[in-house]
């Protein structure tokens, strides 16, 4: 591994987004407006409901991890995105650059990028809100990373889908976090879910954050064990998105699909 | 004999249709050899090959020495390309593609290297300018200068000068023989400008249906198969290849 190259791709995403306003934007933007409408809501819901639950960390906070895992996704997706839009394919794998460099690139990128949004929604849930992490103590270090880890994998399957399938392939990239997001139980716990729900839920680690979240907001603590459970879980997301990854641009590779990309299919 | 770039028995299949069939040559340091055919013919898919984006059906790529296949990244950090299908990202300006791809590309002494190149290439005017913005002949020029970047030993140049006016083109022709010149790196050059090929060519083959047919030098070639000029053996390959297979 050679870390210019895997600096290249983020200096390359650092130039992007130092020149337009329209990619520095969405990086706040969208999950500010989550964070006020929900914000609203939940001192709604105090005020309706009496002081028996406070709404404020159980939404709020859960709004907040979400959209953090979502901002994760999107940036190693957009990162990628980047390359398809610019037609930037054979150019980028004509270099000596090795795919492990390139999605390392994409996921610094996605650090960067999701960093900005977080920090916007932690001024704006702690400093309009009140949202308080203290409550979750240390375990909120897990339910970063776990977090960070699912929406990588999420971010590098949304990509290795878009590789495979062609520039219009876009379009499924997006919803993938709204997709998810009925299954992990983000405002709710899953035995809520069906059984079908359920047992999907215990396959998908963002489920271990939320259950832990809402485990310590009722008094108790977050499982050690469910949270190393999501983190092995995430971890090992991440290891077969860049297996599927992999596996799509050699197909890439073979067929002619890299160097003919807008033309979508070789076939 | 010493080689830049070794290609040997090159196969690529699409199905049942043979783009590229058992081809071999090789390009020597010093040496700019012209890819010559029709539309069609398998240029693009050899240099596709060559630049790794195109897993060949069967055959070995050496640039350098180094095998493509096993040992990918030596193998292109030894070469480089410029083509009018592969400009560079129309969103970064000229310096900041040269400095991404510098970095790619494994440049030492970078900043030194960009402000050479965007000084050989007329281009320090244009160093903060967009390059979608840029001029068709600008563009050519900004993609010459990053094909240089890394002093390739191996140049792949497909079509370089298909939409420069006649003086530019010959700017970038001389610019072209004298990196050949230091004799340090080859040349693979394709082109539809046979007046082009002659002038700058040491050596040159022509491919059609995926097989190199003729191969030698530009000035003689012609006469060896009773033609006067490359542009009429050229029109020949295209239109009765099987005439001229064996010569």
């Amino acid at each position: 591994m050679h870390g210019a190259r895997t600096g290249a791709i983020l200096l390359r995403h650092f130039y992007l987004l130092r020149g337009s306003l329209t990619r520095v934007v969405p990086l706040f933007v969208w999950v500010a407006i989550d964070i006020v409408l929900w914000g609203f809501i939940t001192q709604y819901l105090n005020a309706v409901s009496g002081a028996s639950l406070d709404f404020v960390p159980v939404l709020l906070g859960a709004v907040l991890f979400w959209d953090f895992c979502s901002r994760v996704m999107h940036g190693v997706s957009t990162a990628f995105l980047e390359d398809v839009w610019s037609r930037n394919f054979v150019n980028l794998f004509a270099t000596p650059l090795t795919l492990t460099e390139y999605l390392g690139g994409l996921v610094l990128s996605s650090m960067v990028t999701s960093a900005v949004g977080l920090a916007v929604m932690l001024v704006l849930a702690t400093g309009v809100f009140g949202l308080s992490f203290l409550g979750y103590g240390l375990a909120i270090v897990p339910f970063v990373l776990v977090l960070f880890l699912f929406g990588v994998a999420l971010g590098i399957v949304g990509s290795g889908v878009v590789l495979r399938l062609g520039p219009a392939a876009e379009w499924f990239v997006w919803p993938i976090p709204a997709l998810v997001s009925p299954f992990v139980g983000v405002f709710y716990p899953l035995a809520t879910l069906p059984p079908w729900m359920q047992h999907l839920a215990r396959l998908l680690p963002p489920s271990y954050v939320f259950e832990g979240m809402r485990s310590i907001l009722a008094g108790g603590t977050a499982s050690v064990g469910m949270l190393a459970l999501g983190a092995a879980l995430s971890m090992t997301y991440v290891v077969l998105a860049c297996w599927f990854f992999a596996r799509v641009y050699h197909h890439a590779l073979r067929t002619g699909l890299l160097a003919r990309y807008s033309a979508e299919s070789v076939t | 004999m010493k080689t830049v770039l070794s290609v040997a028995g090159l196969h690529r299949e699409y199905g049942k249709t043979v783009a590229v069939e058992d081809i071999t040559f090789h390009v020597g340091p010093g040496e700019v050899v012209g890819l010559l055919g029709p539309n069609g013919a398998g240029k693009t898919t050899t240099i596709s090959m060559i630049l790794g984006v195109l897993v060949p059906s069967g055959g070995a790529i050496r640039i350098d020495g180094a095998d493509l296949a096993t040992e990918r990244s030596r193998a292109l950090s030894r070469a480089n390309f410029a083509a009018v299908h592969a400009p560079l990202p129309g969103n970064l300006t000229v310096a900041q593609n040269l400095r991404i791809f510098g970095l790619l590309y494994g440049v030492q002494g970078l900043s030194k290297r960009i402000d050479v190149l965007l000084a050989q290439f007329d281009l320090q005017a244009l160093r903060d300018v967009r390059c979608g913005v840029l001029s068709s002949g600008e563009l050519t020029r900004a993609g010459l200068a990053k094909a240089l970047l890394n002093r390739p030993r191996v140049l792949l140049l497909d079509e370089p000068t298909a939409s420069l006016d006649p003086a530019s083109a010959r700017d970038i022709r001389t610019k072209i023989r004298a990196y050949a010149a230091e004799g340090e790196g080859g040349v693979l050059w394709t082109s539809h400008n046979m007046y082009e090929v002659e002038d700058v060519c040491d050596r040159v083959l022509f491919l059609s249906h995926g097989r190199i047919l003729l191969e030698g030098d530009p000035k003689t070639l012609p006469g060896r198969h009773g033609k006067a000029t490359l542009e009429e053996l050229f029109i020949a390959v295209a239109r009765e290849p099987l005439a001229l297979e064996g010569g």
